[in-house]
């Protein structure tokens, strides 16, 4: 469990990324929903924090790849692969990631 | 329509042949290659595949589920020679003739070369076997590196050098390089990038000749100054690969001469990607290359233009651990200001910036430098600017109308 941020640090329609190996995106949603994913896009190397955000989805900054923040999966094209999603909880008014691979290892 | 030749097996023909599947055509799709290699993904060649920070497994566009959906008869390693008067028949290099009933055009274009470049040590850019030879030359221990030519190829090539710690000096014909992209301002800042990692821009300058025996030694410049070299990278252009159309009914003019929806002056021949001078501009854009494709198979089973190549122009480069961002039509007296971010003594500052350029108080294009973010925003609103003061819909221009100014009437696309 990774502490990310204060909840009110990350407004809604924003994101952040954090510097895990390999970095991880988080974003909270106009509607006000916190998701987390790899932060490196799938086709090629960018940051999809630094993205399009709109509703769910975000565009990759640099080939507009789409991805399913709730998924990871790609909703178009250059993207062809899916990136790991991880989940997102807050404590206390800090938001936290739980990194997949954890999850994974604690079921 | 029964069969489609797709020729061409790059990022274009790929994307031709999965908008022909999507659009509905069940028949029998062909693929030409030149290449023995699937189509693979060119712009990291010159940057992560160089340094080793990514394999070939990385470049793939397609895999095997994908292949096998598209139920596609690919021939690759042959070479399309020659096109009949009617867009009928593909003739191939090994004698084979592939009847058709229609044509996708998606043989790209292909690097410029200088005169001696066949000596050792002198190579191009621009297929994966090109990459392959390099990047085995450039691990073999420190070299001493020229890159002829400072556009977008031979920036990121040197760049990319430089990281894997060889002696790089750039040189560029014209007094600055990116002028015709970037206009004059914005390349002098970006030049500025070549030196921050330490790489030496010589600028003005152009080739008279490479030296060496059998293997080359040096790059002698037109004013005497002679630069020692193990390695060479020629990266001074592509020429569009039309030579195979010669004697066919189409006309070719700096690429195949397409109306605004990439239609050819045959009906029932297309042409898509860096080969593609459509509606009066050849682009050798990745984007353009992804975009175009659905227009053009659009309008080759409507059997008419019915839809126009709506491409707002964008490129984007990494060089020298900065990422360049591009996306409008600047011309040439366009106002250039920095709204966001800034310059430090000329050169990018850390946190990047962006810029726009302006005419009659209208933003014509929009470049950034590491602020990727301010970027979406702008092209976005750049497209919908573009989109609503353009004209309307009207007819298709026919194909072989050379007498436009680039650019005008294609419109933006919907990002």
């Amino acid at each position: 469990m990774i502490p990310v941020c204060r909840l009110e640090d990350l407004p809604k329609g924003g994101s952040t990324r954090v510097g895990t190996s390999p970095p991880i995106a988080v974003f909270h949603t106009d509607d006000g929903d916190l998701y987390a994913i790899d932060d490196t896009c799938s086709h090629q190397d960018a940051s999809l924090s630094e993205g399009w955000l709109e509703g769910c989805l975000v565009e990759c900054p640099l080939h507009a790849a789409s991805f399913d923040l709730r998924t990871g999966r790609p909703t178009c094209l250059p993207a062809r692969r899916p990136v790991r999603t991880h989940r997102v909880s807050v404590h206390e008014g800090v938001v936290h990631v739980h990194l997949a691979a954890e999850e994974g290892s604690a079921a | 329509m029964r069969t489609v030749t797709v020729v061409g097996a790059s990022l274009s023909g790929l994307y031709a042949a999965r908008e022909l599947r999507a659009q509905g055509f069940d028949g029998r799709l062909v693929i030409v290659g030149e290449e023995p290699h699937r189509p693979y993904d060119r712009p990291p060649l010159s940057k992560d595949f160089l340094t080793g920070r990514a394999g070939e497994d990385r470049l793939a566009l397609t895999d095997a589920e994908e292949t096998a959906g598209l139920d596609a008869e690919w021939l690759l390693g042959v070479r399309a020679r020659g096109l009949d008067a009617r867009g009928r028949t593909v003739l191939l290099d090994d004698g084979r003739a592939v009847s058709t009933d229609g044509v996708v055009v998606a043989t790209g274009a292909s690097a410029r070369h200088l005169p001696g470049d066949g000596l050792a040590g002198v190579h191009t850019l621009r297929t994966l076997d090109d990459a392959r030879a390099l990047r085995a030359e450039l691990t073999r221990g420190p070299r001493r590196v020229v890159v002829i030519g400072g556009g977008f190829i031979g920036a990121e090539t040197a760049s990319s050098c430089a990281a894997l710690g060889h002696t790089v000096t750039v040189v560029e014909a014209a007094p600055l390089p990116l002028v015709p992209q970037l206009g004059t301002e914005m390349a002098a800042v970006c030049a500025t990038l070549h030196r921050r990692e330490g790489a030496e821009l010589v600028t003005g300058a152009s080739v008279a000749a490479l030296r060496g025996t059998g293997v080359v030694t040096a790059v002698t410049l037109s004013d005497g100054r002679s630069l020692p070299a193990d390695v060479v990278i020629v990266g001074i252009g592509a020429t569009p690969s039309t030579a195979w159309l010669a004697g066919s009914a189409l006309v070719l003019n700096d690429g195949v001469v397409c109306d605004d929806g990439c239609v050819t002056s045959l009906p029932q021949v297309v042409a898509a990607g860096d080969v593609a001078r459509v509606g009066g501009t050849r682009a050798e854009h990745w984007t353009s290359a992804t975009e175009q494709p659905r227009v053009a198979v659009t309008n080759l089973l409507a059997g008419r233009t019915v839809e126009y190549a709506r491409t707002l122009p964008y490129f984007w480069s990494d060089q020298y651990g900065a990422r360049l961002q591009f996306a409008g039509r600047r011309r040439e007296g366009d106002t250039v200001r920095i709204v966001e971010g800034e310059t430090a003594d000329g050169v990018p500052a850390d946190d990047g910036f962006l810029a726009r350029y302006e005419r009659d108080g209208r933003t014509t294009a929009v470049l950034s430098v590491d602020r990727p973010r301010a970027f979406m925003r702008a092209r976005r609103e750049l497209a919908r600017e573009t989109e609503r003061t353009w004209p309307t819909d009207g007819p298709a221009r026919p194909a072989g109308d050379r007498d436009r100014t680039a650019g005008d009437r294609v419109r933006p696309a919907v990002l």
